[in-house]
């Protein structure tokens, strides 16, 4: 049921075939920049993902504070998606994929045998590249996570949180006339915002968007980066993306990964206008990627 | 012979066809399509026209055949009745062949035997040198054609799509055929038995009498009662085929590791392979003493040994391979994206799968068993030897009862006369089963179609 999460694409196409992957990273260096922030939500220390045999991270130090959005950058492969889903624990639903490191939200190890991986999901929300609302009706998509949470007490209480997050969403006023709808029916860039709405609705603490932008078209991309600007000030947001205008517009901190090492972190105006690393210059000026 | 030599012919037509077109690529002509294309193309020309001559001459040989022996025969004989003419003629062409024949030593027949023999030997050979002309005029006519204005390649891929063409024809012609032989028997049976009495009468009794003086024999037609115990059965077969069928195929595609699954579908797939006839005496010899027992344990008086519960049962384990390994592929066809969705916001596996996954795949689960469900009401061995051959209307499942399908059968077996409303019912009986699983299959297919419109 996992064949077409296919993780790591291009890894191996990308390098010539005298050195491996590993002595590529090793020649990287240590991480230029200052991963670490002062009050992290989520912190990510020394983590190694392995897919099989094959290591897609190595060794990743990064924080996501509150009130903050972090970027990910990197050309395909790099596996910034696949830092992403560690940080819900999403890649349990991958059997050969293996995590190794700290991970913690609000210091505690989410990894670690206590953590029940159903109740982090719910404190982490997850809004993936493809808009994915379930065939049902809009109401329903954004009523689902309460209801399984149980967060409301009775009908009256869910129909405010379904309207209060289609309005954080943006797009209460678009779909109020027609809730009964299926969710299926709105546009993509609706349906984006109506996943987004959904995973409000569970009151997370944490946002993950998995290229959240890149099967829309740029005026819905607008309406989604403008949510993103607003979500900040109640959430911390990771957005793993392949615009770099995206990740220049939306984030106050951007990370730069190369075939599963972070290369470069910083603020994201030092990052674009002054890189430090050869790779990350190289690939915001766009001569590869 | 006849088809070897076509076949050579073929093969040489094709061979030259593709040089002679080669020669003129070589020699500087600019040919629209490649030289083999041209070697089909003159193939076809050969093997089509004389293959299509043959298969009508072999079709309407025989009436010719027919009807020149029979003006050979005496006045007398000529004027008999279709039936025995057709009994005379086969007389005749027993004697050509040299098989047994009813009256020996018949002159008159003898004759007309001789001028069958005759006849048939030159229409063989009239049919081998015209057969063989068709195809050498058609190797000429398409090495003719080989040239710069023939677009070979476009005439050979007319001439695959006109076979595919043939072939599904074939197949809906099949279909068209049985359903009007089907309907018109069934036709003449409401000739003679009103279709109100057998659609809607409760007694079902189909022995008529050869003689007017025999007992016990009612004749009548009320097809209510095997109709009800087609249904009983089959919803006892649903009651086991749909959850268990259900489970396993959540199971295989939502929790099984790719290893279990490897080995798991194909063996549940097994179930499908398994003869129906051993079913049918698995039905019949273990699991209807056992239910009777079972039953008679606790309490129950009066269990037949053939209950329509057995036969459900069995039937029901026969077709859980159809709504496992259907529903199984459309659970697996729900996006992964939905169940990253779900997981995502912190459902779990089981809520997922109940909450998301099976609502989405739920109009393909219902196809699967719409499926499964006209399977077993046209399912026959196992009902003939595990359900009886009493017709009860009962909705009592340790009573034994009877099914369209055994009834079919019992009618139809043995020696019987086929203008008796005794067997014809038979062909009434199959025309409802055949509309009851028509419109099942359309129900399902239509569902499915909806299905595929889901996510987009």
């Amino acid at each position: 049921m996992n064949e077409e999460v296919n993780p790591l694409p291009s890894l191996e196409q990308d390098q010539t075939s005298e050195q491996t992957i590993e002595e590529i990273v090793a020649s990287l260096g240590d991480t230029v920049g200052q991963p670490r922030v002062d009050d992290p939500k989520m912190s990510v220390s020394n983590v190694d993902v392995f897919y099989g045999k094959k290591q897609a991270i190595f060794g990743v130090d990064l924080d996501i504070a509150n009130n903050e959005v972090v970027s990910m950058i990197g050309p395909s492969g790099c596996g910034k998606s696949t830092l992403l889903r560690c940080l819900n624990r999403m890649n349990d639903t991958i059997p050969i994929c293996r995590v190794s490191g700290e991970l913690t939200l609000d210091g505690e190890d989410i990894y670690s045998k206590d953590t029940d991986p159903v109740l982090l999901r719910a404190r982490v929300g997850m809004v993936f590249q493809k808009p994915n609302p379930f065939p049902k009706s809009i109401y329903e998509n954004v009523a689902y996570g309460p209801r399984l949470h149980g967060l409301n007490r009775n009908k009256a209480d869910l129909d405010d949180i379904v309207v209060n997050s289609l309005k954080k969403a943006g797009i209460y006023n678009e779909v109020k006339n027609r809730l009964d709808e299926s969710g299926t029916s709105l546009s993509g860039g609706q349906q984006q915002r109506l996943c987004i709405a959904r995973t409000i609705a569970c009151s997370p603490e944490v946002i993950l968007m998995d290229e959240p932008c890149s099967a829309l078209d740029p005026i819905a991309t607008a309406k989604i980066e403008e949510l993103i600007d607003e979500l900040r000030e109640n959430y911390a947001i990771a957005i793993v993306t392949h615009s770099m205008q995206q990740a220049a517009r939306v984030s106050q901190r951007t990370a730069y990964f190369h075939l599963g090492k972070l290369v470069e972190v910083g603020d994201t105006d030092t990052i674009f206008t002054n890189p430090r690393h050869e790779l990350t210059e190289n690939y915001i000026t766009g001569r590869f990627g | 012979m006849l088809l070897l030599i076509i076949f050579v012919l073929t093969s040489v037509a094709y061979v030259v066809g593709r040089s002679r077109a080669a020669t003129l690529r070589k020699n500087g002509e600019q040919l629209h399509s490649l030289p083999r294309y041209y070697g089909y193309m003159t193939a076809i020309c050969t093997a089509v026209p004389a293959l299509l001559l043959l298969a009508l001459w072999s079709a309407s040989e025989p009436t010719f055949l027919k009807h020149s022996t029979v003006k050979t025969l005496p006045a007398e004989v000529q004027s008999l009745p279709q039936g025995q003419l057709d009994l005379v003629l086969n007389d005749i062409k027993n004697i050509a062949t040299g098989g047994i024949t009813q009256t020996a030593d018949d002159p008159v027949r003898e004759a007309s035997a001789n001028h069958y023999n005759d006849r048939k030997n030159t229409s063989q050979l009239l049919k081998s040198f015209f057969v063989l002309v068709a195809s050498v005029l058609g190797a000429l006519y398409g090495l003719r054609k080989i040239g710069v204005q023939t677009r070979a390649r476009i005439f050979v891929e007319r001439a695959m799509m006109t076979v595919l063409i043939a072939c599904s024809c074939i197949a809906i012609f099949t279909t068209v055929g049985i359903v009007l032989s089907v309907l018109f028997e069934s036709l003449r049976f409401f000739n003679k038995v009103p279709f109100t009495e057998f659609a809607f009468g409760l007694h079902w009794s189909p022995q008529t009498s050869i003689r007017a003086d025999q007992v016990g024999s009612s004749g009548s037609f009320g097809a209510v009662p095997i109709f009800a115990g087609t249904l009983l059965i089959s919803a006892i077969a649903m009651l086991v085929a749909v959850p268990f069928g259900l489970m396993s195929a959540i199971y295989l595609a939502e929790y099984a590791s790719s290893n279990v699954r490897a080995w798991a579908k194909p063996l549940l797939e097994i179930l499908a392979g398994i003869p129906t006839v051993v079913y049918g005496f698995f039905a019949a010899l273990t699991v209807a003493p056992l239910v009777r027992d079972i039953f008679e344990g606790v309490g129950f008086e009066d269990v037949a040994s053939e209950s329509a519960l057995a036969a459900g049962l069995v039937m029901g384990i026969m077709i859980i391979p159809f709504v496992s390994s259907l529903s199984d592929d459309v659970i697996t066809a729900v996006p992964q994206a939905m169940r990253d969705g779900s997981l995502g916001l912190g459902a779990t596996k089981s809520e997922t799968i109940k909450r998301v996954v099976i609502p989405a795949a739920l109009p393909g689960i219902v196809g699967a068993i719409l499926l499964a469900v006209s399977r077993a009401i046209g399912e026959t061995m196992i009902v003939v030897m595990a359900a009886g051959l009493a017709a009860n209307l009962t909705i009592n499942p340790l009573e034994a009862v009877t099914t369209v399908t055994v009834q079919i059968v019992t009618l139809l077996t043995g020696d019987q006369a086929f203008d008796s409303p005794k067997t014809l019912v038979a062909f009434a009986l199959g025309l409802m089963l055949f509309v009851t699983t028509l419109i099942l299959n359309v129900i399902a297919l239509v569902v499915v179609r909806k299905y595929r419109e889901q996510y987009e």
